[in-house]
C-alpha cells in the first residue's frame, strides 16, 4: 500500500515488523476487526520526525544513559557530583564533533586542555564570563539563540521567573542547556553524605534502586526544573600508588533520573576519563 | 585594441618609492652596527648589514645563521609593531603629498606628478622627501638606511630605491634599467624557477618574449609579470573611479578612544564593504581608510595589497592606522576620540572568486553563532567573550589561553587549532604532567599545605626527592598555620614529583616547580604544585 521507503518514524509502527505481507492482508480484510485497520491507518499517517533532528548525538558509552539515546533538543540537564565537569564535557563532545557550536557561561575554572581531551572541538567553542547581576537571563537567552550546546555555571544566581523564561526559550530554540556545579573548594562535599544531599520527590513509588539517585526534580536550586539529572558517584581512580604511578582512569557510576520519558531511573558504570582522555565503557 | 587604447594602456604613473631596507629590524629596536636578524617560520626574513657582512642571507635557517655568526641577535616578527611605527614615516610625508600609499611596512609610494611640479622637479622632490624622513630615521638610530627612487611605475621605482640614497630615473629609461636585473626580483617563485630552467635569467630576456606566447604558457599572472618586466605598470590605470555607493562609513557615538573598540566597529564595516564589493563582482586592491574626530582632525591613508584585501586584512590595517594615530607622537595625536570611520575602495579589480570548499568554510551554524556572540559582546563587554587558543606549555593553565573573540576571525580556519595546535598540545614537553589533565584548573593557584604524618610541611629537594611521604592536604589560612577546623584531608595515594625548571637563563623569570598528583580519602584527585617551598592547588580532577 503505502511505500514508506527509507523513512522510519520514531517509534516505528509495530505492523511494519510483522512477518505478514500487506498485499496478502487485503484478502483477509473483510474478516479483520475494523479497529485494527483504524489503528494501522493512524500509524501510517502519523507525522514522521527524523530522530536525528530532535536529538543531538552523544558518545556511544553514554547512549544508554539518556532516554532518547541522545540529548533531546530543548532539554535542560543538570549534572552534579564529583566528576560532573568531565561528564558534562563528554556529553557535549559528540555534538561538537558533529558540527554544533558550544558555549560556556561562567566557569572560569574550566580546563580547556581537558575539554580538548574529552573530544570538544576548540574551533567551535566560545567562553563567556559570568554576566553582571540582573542581566543573566538576557545573556543566557542571547547565547541560546545562536549555539546548540550551552554549559552553564550553576553558581549563577537566577530567579525562578528568569529560569522559567529561559526554559521556555530553550524549548523554542531547540538548544541543550547543561548546568554543572564545579567541585573546586576544600570544604566538605554535601553530595557525598547521602543524608545531607537534596531529596527525591517522586510521584509514584520507584524501585529500590532509585534511592541512590540523590537529586531533586522540582526543587533544584534557583527554581530550575531540569529534564534529566545526572549524578556522578562512586569515583575510583586507578593507577596511583604510594609514591609511584600516575592517575590513569577513573571508574564512576552515573545515576540518571528525569521527568517524563526519563522518569525511569537508569544507572551506568563507565570509565570517565578513560586512558585516552575521553569516556569509555567500563572494562 | 585601438592605438589610442594601446597608448593609454601603456601609460604609466610616475611614482616615488621610499624604501627602508630592514624595517622590521628598525621597528624591533636593533642597532645597525650589531648583527641581528628577524626569524619567522624558522628562517631568516631580514638581516642587518652587519649580519649580511658575516654571510647571513635571507632564507637561511636559524642554525645556519647562528653558525655563521654565533653572536647574532634574534628578533621575532611582529607586523603590528612594524606597521605602527611605519605610520610615523607616513606622518612625516604628509606635508608633501596627501596620497601616501602604504603596502608593506617599509615601503611607501606616491605619484609624483603634482608634488614634482610644486617642488620644482623630481630631484628636488626626492631631496625634500629624504630630508623629511631622515629626521625620523636618525631618531630611530638608523641614519642611512632609506632609499628613494623616482621612476615610471611603482615596481621600477622600487628597484631603483634599492640602491640606496636618492636616485631619479629619466622617463622612458625603465626598460633599459630593468634589463640586467635577475628574474628573481619579480617575487614570483614558481614562475622564476621555470624561467631560470628555460634559460631566461634576466628581466630583459623575459621582456623580449612575445606577449602572446607568455600568456599561452604562463596565463594571466605571467602576462602581468611580463608587463612589469617590460617597465609597464602591472595594470593599466583605471580612468573611471569606482562607484561611490561602495563607500561605507559609520558614525561612532560616543567617540571611541581605544584602538580595540574601533577595531571591533571596523569589523562590521569591513564586512559590509566586502559584501558590497562581492555583489558587484569586484575585489578591492587599494583602500582608503579615513578616520575623523569631532574637532575636525582627520587621518587618511591609502593601503595597497598585492592580492585582494579580505575582511581580516582590512581590520588589521584599520588597527595599524588608528594605533599609529591615537598612540603616536603627542603632537599629532587627536584631542578627542574617533567619531567617524570611512572605508573608500580606491582601486578595484574584477574578483577572481573564492573557491569555497564543498564541506568546509562558513556554514549556517557558524553564522548563527557569530551573530549570537556579537550580541553577547554587547551585554557583557568585548573582553568577556573569549575563544581558546593553543600556546603550548607545561602546566594546564599555560597550554591553552583565552583570547577575545573580537580579535580573531571566527570563520577562517584557525591553524592554531587544526594542525599546528594539535602538535603543540601533544608535543613532548619535558616535565609536563601526563594526560588526563585536570578538568578544573584554578586561574589563581590556591595556597595549601601538604603535610606528612607528623604535621610538618613536605619539602621537595632540588633533585626531586620528597622529605617525607605526604599524608594530609589542608588549606592554608591567612595566619599561615595548618588548617585545623576546615579539616585536613587525608591522602590515600600520591605520585610524582614532576619537576620543571623553566627559564634557567633568566634570573628574573627563573622558576622551579614540582607537581604532585594526590588522591584524597573522599575519592577526589588533585594536582598540587610546590614553588619555593610553598604548596598550592593547581587543579582538581573533577
Amino acid at each position: 500500500m503505502f511505500d514508506t521507503g527509507g523513512v522510519t518514524a520514531s517509534p516505528s509502527p509495530s505492523f511494519l515488523h510483522t512477518g505478514t505481507d500487506p498485499a496478502t492482508d487485503s484478502a483477509l480484510d473483510s474478516r479483520v476487526d475494523p479497529r485494527s485497520t483504524l489503528r494501522r491507518l493512524s500509524e501510517l499517517i502519523r507525522p514522521v520526525t527524523f530522530a536525528r533532528e530532535h536529538t543531538l548525538p552523544v558518545l556511544d558509552p553514554l547512549v544508554a544513559l539518556l532516554p532518547d539515546g541522545g540529548l533531546t533538543r530543548g532539554s535542560l540537564l543538570q549534572v552534579c557530583g564529583v566528576g560532573a565537569t568531565s561528564l558534562a564535557l563528554s556529553l557535549m563532545a559528540a555534538g561538537s564533533q558533529d558540527g554544533s557550536w558550544a558555549a560556556v557561561i561562567g566557569l572560569p575554572e574550566l580546563g580547556l586542555v581537558a575539554a580538548a581531551e574529552h573530544g570538544l572541538v576548540l574551533d567551535r567553542l566560545a567562553l563567556i564570563d559570568a554576566p553582571p547581576t540582573r542581566r543573566g537571563a538576557e545573556l543566557v537567552a542571547a547565547v541560546l539563540d545562536g549555539v546548540d550546546l550551552v554549559l552553564l555555571d550553576a553558581r549563577m544566581a537566577l530567579s525562578g521567573v528568569e529560569s522559567r523564561r529561559i526554559a521556555a526559550r530553550l524549548r523554542e530554540r531547540g538548544s541543550v542547556l547543561i548546568m554543572v556545579e564545579p567541585v573546586c573548594s576544600m570544604g566538605p562535599r554535601p553530595s557525598l553524605s547521602r543524608t545531607s544531599g537534596p531529596r527525591i520527590s517522586t510521584t509514584r513509588a520507584p524501585a529500590a534502586g532509585a534511592s541512590t539517585a540523590g537529586a531533586s526534580m522540582s526543587q533544584a536550586a534557583g527554581g530550575w526544573s531540569p529534564d534529566v539529572v545526572l549524578t556522578v558517584a562512586g569515583s575510583q581512580w586507578q593507577g596511583l600508588g604510594e609514591g609511584h604511578g600516575m592517575l590513569r582512569r577513573r571508574r564512576v557510576r552515573i545515576d540518571a533520573i528525569g521527568r517524563g520519558r526519563a522518569a525511569r531511573p537508569r544507572q551506568l558504570e563507565v570509565l570517565l576519563p578513560a586512558e585516552q582522555g575521553s569516556v569509555d565503557v567500563s572494562g | 585594441m585601438s592605438p589610442a587604447e594601446q597608448r593609454s594602456a601603456d601609460r604609466v604613473v610616475r611614482s616615488l618609492v621610499l624604501r627602508c631596507a630592514d624595517w622590521p629590524l628598525v621597528a624591533a629596536g636593533a642597532s645597525p652596527d650589531e648583527a641581528s636578524v628577524v626569524i619567522g617560520g624558522g628562517r631568516v626574513v631580514v638581516a642587518s648589514p652587519a649580519a649580511r657582512a658575516e654571510g647571513i642571507e635571507p632564507g637561511h635557517r636559524r642554525r645556519e645563521a647562528q653558525r655563521r655568526c654565533p653572536s647574532v641577535v634574534v628578533h621575532h616578527p611582529d607586523p603590528d609593531r612594524d606597521a605602527r611605527l611605519f605610520s610615523a614615516i607616513g606622518g612625516a610625508l604628509e606635508h608633501i603629498t596627501p596620497r601616501i600609499e602604504l603596502s608593506v611596512p617599509g615601503i611607501a609610494a606616491f605619484p609624483t606628478r603634482g608634488p614634482s611640479r610644486y617642488f620644482g622637479g623630481d630631484h628636488a622632490l626626492a631631496i625634500q622627501v629624504m630630508n623629511a624622513v631622515s629626521g625620523v630615521m636618525v631618531g630611530l638610530g638608523w641614519p642611512d638606511s632609506v632609499g628613494i627612487g623616482v621612476a615610471d611605475g611603482r615596481f621600477v621605482a622600487e628597484q631603483v630605491a634599492r640602491s640606496g640614497g636618492v636616485t631619479v630615473l629619466e622617463p622612458g629609461a625603465s626598460a633599459a634599467f630593468l634589463a640586467p636585473l635577475p628574474v628573481g626580483v619579480l617575487g614570483r617563485l614558481e614562475l622564476c624557477d621555470v624561467l631560470r630552467r628555460l634559460g631566461i635569467g634576466t628581466l630583459g630576456a623575459f621582456a623580449a618574449l612575445p606577449a602572446a606566447d607568455v600568456v599561452a604558457r604562463f596565463g594571466a599572472d605571467g602576462l602581468i609579470a611580463h608587463r612589469i618586466a617590460g617597465g609597464l605598470d602591472e595594470r593599466p590605470p583605471h580612468t573611471a573611479p569606482p562607484p561611490p555607493h561602495l563607500t561605507v562609513s559609520i558614525e561612532l557615538d560616543p567617540p571611541v578612544e581605544r584602538v580595540d573598540q574601533a577595531a571591533f566597529v571596523a569589523k562590521g564595516l569591513a564586512e559590509r564593504l566586502h559584501s558590497g564589493l562581492e555583489a558587484e563582482g569586484l575585489a578591492c586592491t587599494r583602500l582608503c581608510i579615513t578616520a575623523e574626530t569631532d574637532t575636525g582632525a582627520c587621518n587618511e591613508r591609502l593601503w595597497r595589497h598585492e592580492g585582494a584585501l579580505g575582511v581580516g586584512a582590512i581590520i588589521e590595517r584599520v588597527r595599524w592606522q588608528l594605533d599609529g594615530w591615537l598612540n603616536g607622537p603627542t603632537l599629532l595625536r587627536p584631542t578627542s576620540g574617533v567619531s567617524r570611520l570611512t572605508l573608500i575602495p580606491d582601486e578595484v579589480g574584477p574578483a577572481r572568486g573564492r573557491q569555497l570548499g564543498f564541506w568546509g568554510g562558513e556554514t549556517a551554524a557558524d553564522e548563527r553563532a557569530m551573530r549570537a556572540l556579537a550580541r553577547v559582546q554587547g551585554i557583557v563587554g568585548v573582553a568577556a567573550v573569549t575563544v581558546p587558543e593553543v600556546r603550548g606549555g607545561r602546566s594546564p593553565i599555560e597550554q591553552i589561553v583565552r583570547v577575545p573573540v573580537a580579535t580573531v576571525e571566527l570563520t577562517a580556519s584557525r591553524s592554531a587549532l587544526s594542525g599546528n595546535g594539535r602538535e603543540l598540545l601533544t608535543a613532548p614537553w619535558p616535565g609536563r604532567v601526563p594526560t588526563p589533565t585536570p578538568a578544573l584548573v584554578l586561574p589563581e593557584p590556591l595556597p595549601a599545605l601538604v603535610c606528612d604524618q607528623r604535621g610538618s610541611v613536605v619539602a621537595v629537594s632540588g633533585r626531586g626527592a620528597l622529605s617525607a611521604a605526604p599524608a594530609t592536604l589542608g588549606e592554608q589560612n591567612v595566619a599561615g598555620g595548618a588548617g585545623g577546623a576546615t579539616g585536613a584531608f587525608p591522602i590515600t595515594a600520591w605520585a610524582g614529583p614532576w619537576l620543571t625548571d623553566e627559564r634557567w637563563w633568566d634570573p628574573v623569570a627563573h622558576v622551579r616547580r614540582a607537581r604532585l598528583q594526590l588522591l584524597l580519602a573522599d575519592g577526589r584527585a588533585v594536582l598540587v604544585c610546590c614553588e619555593h617551598g610553598q604548596w598550592s592547588i593547581e587543579g582538581w580532577y573533577d
